[in-house]
């Protein structure tokens, strides 16, 4: 590459050194007094896949129940062994009481239930609910109804939010923590319902249903195009199916959209936090972000950003650059043991790269949303699955603020800058 | 093998490997189709490229004029192509779109978003331009693990719920391609519980249900930076800041025994990370499929990172034929 000719020199006037610019700091988020406040009923947590939302529901709920709450924590679809652990064995449906070893000992007055959704079985209980015996065995034997209540893309969110409402209406616990299921984008759980009673409820499916009510007459032209073509690429048989699905469904209609716009009201009442879970990566992040803007555009209240899985040094004192400075030294000057020091120095050189990179990315989520509290918890040498793992990721949620080995406060990853 | 699906549970770096795995199939002057089927426009971050369109574009070159083409396929697109190549009905699907019975359509037949993307991919796979295929491989970036056999045996159960019409003919076109020797569905994994746990049930799943599995992809694996009698005693939670500190003293480096404590802390943490996924290698060993380990990238995944990771792959794709 050749040099362009450059401009003589202008003198300009001095510039002052850049002073370091401040990190963001976020607020600390209180979850000990949130889940202890007797006014919270409801506590969603929820996030992209993968982040352990589950885990932190369960944490929150254990939590909540030894700090005297009746709680039931409603999970989607928990790892195995954490099931296990919940007494979750089976799916029926129904909460069931989780025994807590040593709760007596603490003289703690809560209980803890704990149940795992099965979208179909609720699916089922609606139809039953709202139809007459006849008429539910009609529906729930229609092989449409059949892959609609097991396959419809958003039934799980749906049934999550009615068994959500179930739950707070039988007025049976004190605080109910909700586990979102495993979708896409979290987004998922607050659009389903909308989407789900849209179509059970919608033009379409009416115009559907006219032909069997009034004849042909009132369709449009655009409807028996419409029909023309489902009949084409689904075949006639599948289309009938519909059709019938949709005649028995119609003692129900209203009854979908109602439900579903009274459990979405129920989400914006006071009472009701959003807890958002993100691991420290950049996806996680922006499904996260996504989120908080989207709750407060709803208007639903957002208790604030769990920074799951951080991996916080044991020690800031040496930084990245000098530990891999010493680790040399150390080789250099040999011995006994050398070897064993300089290689624990290269650990520690990574995890302050590391820890640095996952504080990065919590500073720019906090550069956007500086009003949102974040607590940060580390990622537990193995996965939670047991009661004694989710007591310990309860005090990292609910702990005191600032008491990390390092005296870093639990909204940060590493200790913020100096001004 | 021409078609290559690539699962994985969330969080274990599907895309990535997808997409590295493109690359490392183009080598060599071949031409191969990256397929996006989620709508999260992955592919275009990973590539820095602007969001993809419904339509194939050219995202990397690889050596010898090898090529990388991605797609963004979307349900109503493809629907509407559908009706277009079928039925000549492009115009009329238009104006269905307007009504919002495009969005109806596709969510009124469970799985018929499925039975789209899946036919569209056929059709990439068994595209033939002057008698030879237009793509020597496709890949897949699939929906995750606990969608996958749903996702890929839609068009089966399809075909079940629509007993007639072209869809069941459809159907029965996809499954056959879904099915063949052809066709591999990898599963990426990383060395922890859940996602080892998952990738042994979607083997089972995958195989009940016929479909061909091809490799375990371990992806994000770590090298311990330990000698290994250090690393051994650290598992145990033996080590303390006794054992370090006469080394750092020697070098005389300040912080006494409160920095060897905290040396030793992290040490311990690091050692026990590894122990736990050294461990989960029987596990992944014991699925008895074709495995090979990709190493964790520091930094952000940039065009570089993943021709190193396509490196990897390409090198077992290699000894998978050989063998």
């Amino acid at each position: 590459m050749t040099a362009a000719p450059q401009p003589e020199p202008t003198q300009r006037p001095a510039r002052a050194p850049r002073q370091p610019r401040p990190g963001p700091v976020a607020p600390p988020m209180d979850l000990d007094a949130l889940i202890a406040d007797p006014e919270t009923r409801i506590v969603v947590c929820c996030g992209a896949g993968g982040v352990g939302k589950t885990t932190t529901s369960a944490a929150l709920a254990l939590a909540a129940a030894e700090a005297g709450r009746t709680v039931v924590v409603l999970t989607i679809d928990p790892a195995r062994r954490l099931a296990q652990s919940l007494g979750l064995v089976e799916l029926d449906n129904e909460p069931r009481r989780v025994d807590i070893p040593g709760g007596a000992a603490t003289g703690a007055t809560g209980q803890l239930h704990a149940m795992m959704l099965d979208m179909k079985r609720t699916f089922d209980d609606i139809v039953a609910a709202h139809s007459t015996p006849e008429r539910a065995q009609q529906i729930l034997e229609n092989p449409f109804y059949q892959a609609l209540s097991s396959s419809f893309a958003g039934t799980q969110e749906y049934m999550a939010m009615e068994k959500l409402g179930q739950l707070r209406a039988s007025e049976q616990w004190d605080l109910i923590v909700v586990d979102t299921p495993p979708s896409r984008s979290a987004l998922d759980f607050l659009d389903a319902p909308n989407r789900m009673s849209r179509f059970l409820d919608g033009t379409m499916i009416r115009l559907l249903m006219a032909p069997s009510r009034a004849g042909f007459k009132f369709a449009s032209a655009g409807f028996l195009l419409f029909s023309r073509i489902v009949s084409k690429i689904l075949g006639g048989q599948l289309l009938r199916d519909i059709s019938a699905f949709v005649a028995a469904l119609d003692t129900m209609f209203g009854g979908f959209r109602e439900r579903a716009t009274a459990t979405y009201e129920l989400l914006r009442r006071p009472g009701t936090w959003f807890v958002v879970v993100a691991t420290p990566e950049p996806d996680a992040l922006r499904e996260a972000s996504y989120f908080v803007d989207r709750l407060s555009a709803e208007g639903m209240p957002l208790a604030g950003l769990v920074l799951n899985r951080t991996h916080p040094p044991a020690t800031t004192a040496l930084s990245a650059t000098r530990a891999d400075g010493a680790a040399e030294e150390v080789l250099e000057a040999g011995g006994p043991g050398a070897e064993l020091a300089a290689a624990a120095l290269r650990v520690h050189a990574e995890r302050m790269q590391l820890a640095a990179r996952e504080q990065h990315l919590a500073d720019r989520f906090t550069s956007a949303h500086p009003e949102v509290a974040v607590r940060t918890v580390p990622a537990a040498a193995g996965d939670v699955h047991d009661l004694d793992g989710l007591r310990s990721m309860g005090e990292e949620l609910t702990g005191p603020d600032g008491d990390t080995p390092t005296g870093t406060p639990r909204s940060r990853v590493l200790p913020a800058r100096r001004r | 093998m021409r078609l290559h699906v690539v699962t994985g549970k969330g969080g274990t770096g599907k895309t990535t490997v997808a997409a590295a795995l493109a690359l490392a199939l183009a080598a060599d002057g071949r031409s191969v189709l990256l397929v996006e089927t989620e709508g999260r426009q992955g592919i275009a971050q990973l590539f820095d490229t602007p969001p993809l369109p419904y339509e194939e574009r050219r995202v990397a070159v690889t050596r010898g004029g090898g090529e990388v083409k991605a797609l963004a396929i979307d349900a109503e697109e493809a629907l509407l192509d559908y009706l277009d190549m079928f039925y000549n009905l492009r115009r009329a699907g238009r104006a269905l779109r307007k009504m919002g019975a495009i969005d109806f359509a596709t969510a009124i037949a469970p799985g018929l978003r499925d039975v789209l993307l899946t036919g569209k991919i056929k059709e990439a796979v068994t595209r033939r331009h002057d008698g030879r295929p237009v793509y020597d491989a496709v890949v897949v970036d699939a929906p995750p693990t606990g969608r996958i056999t749903r996702f890929l045996g839609v068009t089966a159960e399809m075909s079940q719920l629509a007993r007639s019409g072209p869809i069941k003919t459809q159907s029965d076109g996809v499954m056959a391609v879904l099915r063949s020797p052809q066709t591999a569905v990898h599963l990426v994994t990383l060395l922890e519980d859940m996602p080892v746990q998952e990738t042994a049930d979607a083997i089972s799943e995958l195989t009940k249900a016929d479909l061909p599995v091809g490799s375990v992809i371990v992806n994000m694996a770590t090298e311990p930076v330990l000698p290994a009698d250090g690393l051994a005693l650290a598992a145990r939670g033996r080590l303390t800041g006794e054992d370090l500190a006469p080394a750092l003293a020697a070098a005389h480096l300040h912080g006494g025994p409160e920095l060897a404590g905290a040396l030793a802390a992290e040490v311990t943490e690091h050692a026990q990370r590894w122990a736990g996924q050294d461990a989960l290698r029987d596990e992944v060993e014991a699925l008895s499929r074709p495995v090979v380990e990709l190493p964790l990238m520091t930094g952000p995944m940039d065009l570089g990172s993943l021709f190193e990771l396509a490196a990897r792959l390409e090198e077992h794709l290699q000894t998978e034929v050989a063998a």
